[in-house]
């Protein structure tokens, strides 16, 4: 166990490297630098000015030694600066990134759970009403654009039936109260939240009812059913465990995926995440900010990983590793 | 795309080691698609959008980018599908948009089974150190976020319709490559594939000829349903205003529309009921696949 805790471990370290490797070749393929940041800010500048600049910050130097240095850099926690929000890209992701990781994981956990009950509800009548409802609305989550689904969403619950905010994630002015303020919150990410669940809700339901299907057709099921225990009991405390398992992996598998769903959510409704920090870069191509941007979502994704990893290893020590 | 079952049957007929008498299996998948209603209703209405893709901008020559109405009309008489806040038609652009779609799908779609196939057949025919390796490559890949990553390869390189297609690909190959390896690894332990290595076939021979067309079933579902995700992430990418300036495509319309669309509810739902319905259809005939080449798992 605690050798496996460190390679794996050892492994996201690797991973984390490579995607700093890949972070320095494409901020070497972008146009511009640094200096011509800078000297665009200021308005221009004389060549021998920003040969000067170039100079001090070591971008005169052998590619190798750059790449070292900015390895060095970016494990101390320094991945640049953005000119135009006169801040460290550092600075920048803490202050987007809790927005989309709350936006992320609250969706998940809400997709997991209600997509499992769906299924479950689904597979006791397989030939139902409801086993049906859910076939369709797994094609739909599969064919339904996110960010589409967002705006008309917005247009019904925001527009027609004015019940949520439109925009944002706080109310101006923001309520006095501590509770007041968290509500406030909550009562803005409903939306969002439910447009990024939806989808995955969708698909989540048709594979617990197919893995449902399976487990209730198994041996232990008819055991704990011969034995007279009710079919309540047969089916919370047995079937849905195992039934619920391919479910928690394939959300452990599509973190990377639902992080790029909020991104286009959150530029749907205006949050203030990565998605819209990322969009603005990309408009005044601002480099160290799209990369940063990169590197946090991998970062981030790379660490949930290892987390879902240990953990599945804590609950079902026959599993090798689920990436 | 069309009729997926014709191309692989070809390629099975024609294989050596099956040379008496004709592969029943896939006959029987092909009636069995044939007689599941739900997959030939997608089959049709794909067919028929590939055709307004082809020949929509002729019957219908107006540009798209032009102004021809007042801005943000109502669906009416002279715009069925109402204008957008410049006074263009959207009508005319989910026509013309229908072409870029489609060959940006289609094109992007193949180079992601390409890269993919190719990754998971070597990593699962070859395994140890070799499946290792590509294996440790392909997780790396898949903890990019895919948009974000594409994302960035745009606004590194350019928004050139070819980068667009690439960054695609680049960021979607892990799925089929895990794929691929998978039913590699399971149908290379069969009898025939020994067999096939003891008269001293090479090994791109056993790889191309014996296994992959084995594997095919399972990947060809894999790669329709492919096709319904990238005309949804194209979409995505250009309702971020990241591809070609001097093409229209519906994600382009949505996006360009997001400033208006409370006044306008029109610029919006129509290139999106667009999209939904193409992809819903790529889902149909993924689904009827499905339950052609599983028939004892239908409607799971």
């Amino acid at each position: 166990m605690k050798q496996a805790i460190i390679q794996r471990i050892f492994l996201g370290i690797v991973m984390i490297t490579a995607v700093i490797i890949l972070n320095f070749f494409l901020l070497h393929a972008a146009p511009g630098d640094v200096v011509d940041a800078m000297l665009a800010e200021g308005g221009g500048g004389d060549p021998e000015l920003a040969a000067r600049l170039r100079a001090s910050y070591g971008l005169d130097e052998a590619t190798h030694i750059q790449l070292i240095k900015y390895l060095g850099q970016v494990f101390r926690g320094d991945l640049g600066y953005s000119f135009y929000y006169d801040q460290s890209v550092t600075d920048l992701l803490l202050g987007h990134l809790p927005t989309t990781l709350m936006l992320t994981i609250s969706a998940l956990i809400l997709a997991v759970v209600i997509g499992t009950l769906f299924g479950v509800y689904a597979a006791l009548k397989p030939k139902g009403i409801f086993s049906n409802f859910v076939t369709v609305l797994s094609l739909f989550g599969y064919a339904t654009p996110v960010f589409w689904l967002g705006m008309i969403i917005l247009l019904v619950f925001a527009l027609y039936l004015p019940l949520f905010p439109a925009f944002g994630i706080r109310s101006l002015p923001e309520p006095e109260h501590a509770v007041g303020r968290i509500l406030d919150i909550i009562h803005h990410l409903v939306l969002p939240t439910f447009t990024l669940a939806i989808l995955y809700l969708a698909s989540y339901s048709r594979i617990s009812r197919a893995s449902m299907l399976d487990v209730l057709g198994s041996d232990y099921i008819r055991t704990a059913r011969a034995k007279g225990l009710s079919e309540t009991k047969v089916i919370f405390k047995h079937a849905l465990k195992n039934a619920a398992m391919p479910v928690v992996t394939l959300a452990g598998l599509q973190l990377a995926q639902v992080f790029s769903g909020a991104i286009l959510v959150e530029t749907v409704f205006s949050l203030p995440g990565v998605g819209p920090l990322l969009y603005e870069s990309i408009v005044r191509r601002d480099f160290p900010v799209i990369l940063g941007v990169l590197f946090g979502a991998a970062s981030t994704t790379i660490i949930a990983n290892i987390i879902t990893d240990l953990i599945y290893k804590y609950m079902d020590p026959r599993i090798q590793s689920i990436t | 795309m069309t009729q997926p079952n014709t191309p692989n049957s070809d390629q099975i007929f024609s294989s050596e080691e099956i040379t008496s008498e004709p592969d029943v299996k896939w006959q029987d998948t092909f009636h069995l698609f044939c007689a599941n209603r739900a997959a030939l209703l997608g089959l049709t209405f794909v067919c028929l959008f590939i055709l307004v893709g082809i020949f929509g901008p002729i019957v219908i020559p107006a540009d798209p980018f032009e102004m021809v109405a007042m801005p943000l009309m109502s669906p009416n008489g002279q715009t069925l599908f109402g204008s957008d806040y410049l006074g263009r038609d959207v009508f005319v652009g989910i026509i013309h948009g229908a072409r870029p779609t489609m060959i940006i799908a289609v094109t992007a779609t193949l180079v992601t089974v390409l890269i993919g196939i190719t990754i998971g057949a070597i990593a699962g025919y070859y395994g140890g150190m070799v499946d290792n390796v590509l294996m440790r490559i392909t997780e790396f890949f898949q903890v990019l976020p895919p948009l974000v990553f594409a994302m960035v390869i745009v606004a590194v390189f350019s928004s050139h319709i070819v980068v667009v297609i690439l960054a695609i690909a680049i960021t979607t190959w892990p799925t089929e490559a895990r794929l691929t390896r998978a039913e590699f690894l399971k149908i290379k332990e069969n009898e025939y594939v020994t067999a096939s290595r003891a008269i001293g076939d090479r090994n791109f021979r056993i790889i191309t000829k014996i296994i992959l067309p084995n594997a095919m079933p399972p990947l060809m579902i894999a790669i329709t349903l492919r096709v319904g995700i990238t005309v949804i992430y194209e979409a995505a990418l250009s309702f971020l205003g990241l591809t070609d300036p001097d093409v229209i495509t519906w994600g382009k319309m949505i996006g360009q529309s997001r400033d208006f669309f409370f006044e306008a509810w029109w610029t919006v739902t129509f290139p999106g009921v667009a999209i939904l319905l193409v992809v819903l259809c790529i889902a149909l005939i993924g689904d009827g696949l499905n339950d052609a080449f599983n028939p004892k798992l239908r409607g799971r």
